[in-house]
């Protein structure tokens, strides 16, 4: 019996999409336990401003590495709660901060303008973190901010809670149109 | 440091070894009743080796014959109907007496289960304040029956320190209780008997039983806060605790340290093991622990610090002082 060609293709393709599906996978759920080697965690990834004496280093864009991953994002969910961030933006509904959840982003909405937040502070009562949560934890927290405004992929966020939930989960919720507002530079050091 | 067995033949109290002797008593009937039941099965075959192939009609015993060999076969089926029968009997009666706690009045333990540590709070109903919080090490007077109280913070682990007791699981956000008495002095270790994370296997504890009057000073050196730091590379190494990002998840009681997402540290020199019975805990180790944590232990939440050599030292001279 001949195979014909439209269902060899179609085979190859289920196939592929398979082998494609598993590595997306992978991705998304990836951990990692060796972050950075110790000595090699940068403290000083992000300043607040451009201007310092010297010359001039060259300004690159970071992305955070835990983009895409889930594993980063429930991790991070976690820290929110152990850090305290809960005790001011309140599971990010807001209270003494301001809310995570909504399309106000006074800071800027991009991983290294929340990385920077963290990191350095903002005016009115936002703590630095800087020397007090590791670069990689600060990069999960950063994760898992961005889901909770629905700026990560679906698949990506946190789903339910395992104690009784006060509102819908991340998943949950529509994607978040971040409204345009200055955002202040965000440079690192090569 | 010597590692204690920890083993469920060698019980070191009452609930152990009751656990013990119902083990020994269904392990030595099933012996018997295996060599029994190979000794009949053996002697059948050698019979029916010695026999003719086939029977005549003139053969008028058979009958007789089949009739012995269904009375043969009821009696054992009803002995062993009877042995498992006695079976249960003794399994509910070790159980009910496992279940009721022996008599006096107990002392009371809290433990929380944690990914990948166990944290030990000995609570003072005449005074909240007088509580004791400690990790992965329990002390005990020896003779006096323990009762504890345990939850889990995040999954479910199982309490397990075969030498005085069965396991017991910690689920979260629900109470369980278990109890056990050490009869003899020594330190008994336990583990984690519930898969629990990548780090299940290094979640062990030690039992530590010791003479009533010794643990009473011990309960009574843990309930003091933190010794001040009296040299200034002590001095240094508190502020660097202070300062750094340790005290975001350690407490330290008589410092401004409050978290309580790691285990408390107030007393952490006073204590055998870091890591939860990983490690022995001499200065190294726990230089080596601060250091990278993910070496030793990989996926603990502990994160690695990066710390120049000078403040590591002040770091370590201060952890030494909290004796």
């Amino acid at each position: 019996m001949k195979t014909s060609a439209f269902a060899r293709i179609g085979q190859a393709g289920i196939a592929s999409l398979l082998v494609l599906t598993a590595f997306a996978g992978c991705k998304r759920e990836q951990r990692r336990f060796r972050e950075t080697a110790p000595s090699g965690i940068p403290v000083d990834a992000v300043v607040m401003s451009p201007l310092q004496p010297g010359p001039s280093v060259i300004d690159v864009r970071i992305s955070n590495p835990y983009d895409d991953n889930a594993y980063a994002v429930s991790e991070g969910k976690q820290l929110f709660d152990q850090m305290n961030c809960s005790g001011c933006h309140s599971h990010g509904g807001g209270g003494i901060g301001p809310p995570l959840t909504d399309d106000e982003w006074i800071y800027g909405s991009e991983p290294q303008n929340i990385f920077a937040t963290i990191v350095e502070g903002r005016p009115n009562g936002m703590p630095a973190f800087k020397g007090r949560i590791p670069p990689y934890q600060v990069w999960k927290l950063v994760a898992y901010v961005r889901a909770l405004g629905g700026l990560q992929g679906k698949a990506i966020r946190t789903t339910r809670d395992d104690h009784m939930m006060y509102k819908e989960s991340e998943q949950a919720r529509d994607k978040g149109h971040p409204s345009p507002t200055f955002t202040p530079p965000a440079s690192v050091k090569q | 440091m010597t590692v204690p067995l920890q083993s469920a033949l060698d019980p070191g109290g009452p609930k152990a070894a009751a656990i013990l002797h119902l083990g020994w008593f269904l392990l030595i009937t099933a012996i018997v009743a295996y060599v029994l039941v190979t000794v009949a099965l053996l002697y059948a075959l050698r019979r029916a080796t010695h026999r003719p192939a086939a029977f005549d009609d003139s053969d008028f015993d058979e009958p007789n014959r089949e009739r012995g060999r269904v009375r043969w076969v009821a009696a054992a089926v009803a002995a062993t109907g009877l042995l498992l029968l006695l079976f249960i009997f003794v399994d509910v009666t070790t159980a009910r007496s496992l279940g009721s706690p022996a008599v006096g009045e107990p002392l009371r333990i809290d433990v929380v289960g944690h990914q990948w540590w166990w944290e030990v709070k000995y609570p003072d109903s005449a005074n909240p304040q007088n509580i004791v919080e400690t990790a992965n090490e329990i002390h005990v007077p020896v003779g006096r029956t323990v009762s504890i109280k345990m939850t889990s913070s995040d999954v479910i682990h199982s309490f397990w320190a075969p030498n005085l007791d069965g396991k017991k699981d910690l689920i979260p956000g629900h109470e369980t209780r278990t109890w056990f008495r050490a009869d003899s002095a020594g330190v008994y270790r336990g583990q984690c008997a519930e898969f629990c994370g990548h780090e299940h296997a290094k979640m062990a504890f030690f039992i530590v039983a010791e003479p009533p009057t010794q643990f009473e000073h011990w309960l009574e050196s843990q309930r003091s806060g933190a010794a001040t730091p009296t040299d200034s590379l002590a001095q240094q190494g508190e502020r660097v605790f202070l300062s750094g990002s340790c005290a975001m998840c350690h407490a330290i009681s008589g410092t401004s340290a409050g978290s309580n997402f790691g285990p408390d540290l107030t007393h952490l020199a006073s204590r055998r093991t870091i890591a939860a019975g990983t490690l022995p805990n001499d200065a190294s180790n726990l230089a080596g622990w601060i250091i990278d944590p993910q070496i030793i232990k990989p996926g603990v939440k502990m994160p690695p610090h990066h710390l120049d050599p000078g403040s590591l030292q002040a770091l370590l001279a201060y952890l030494a002082t909290l004796k």
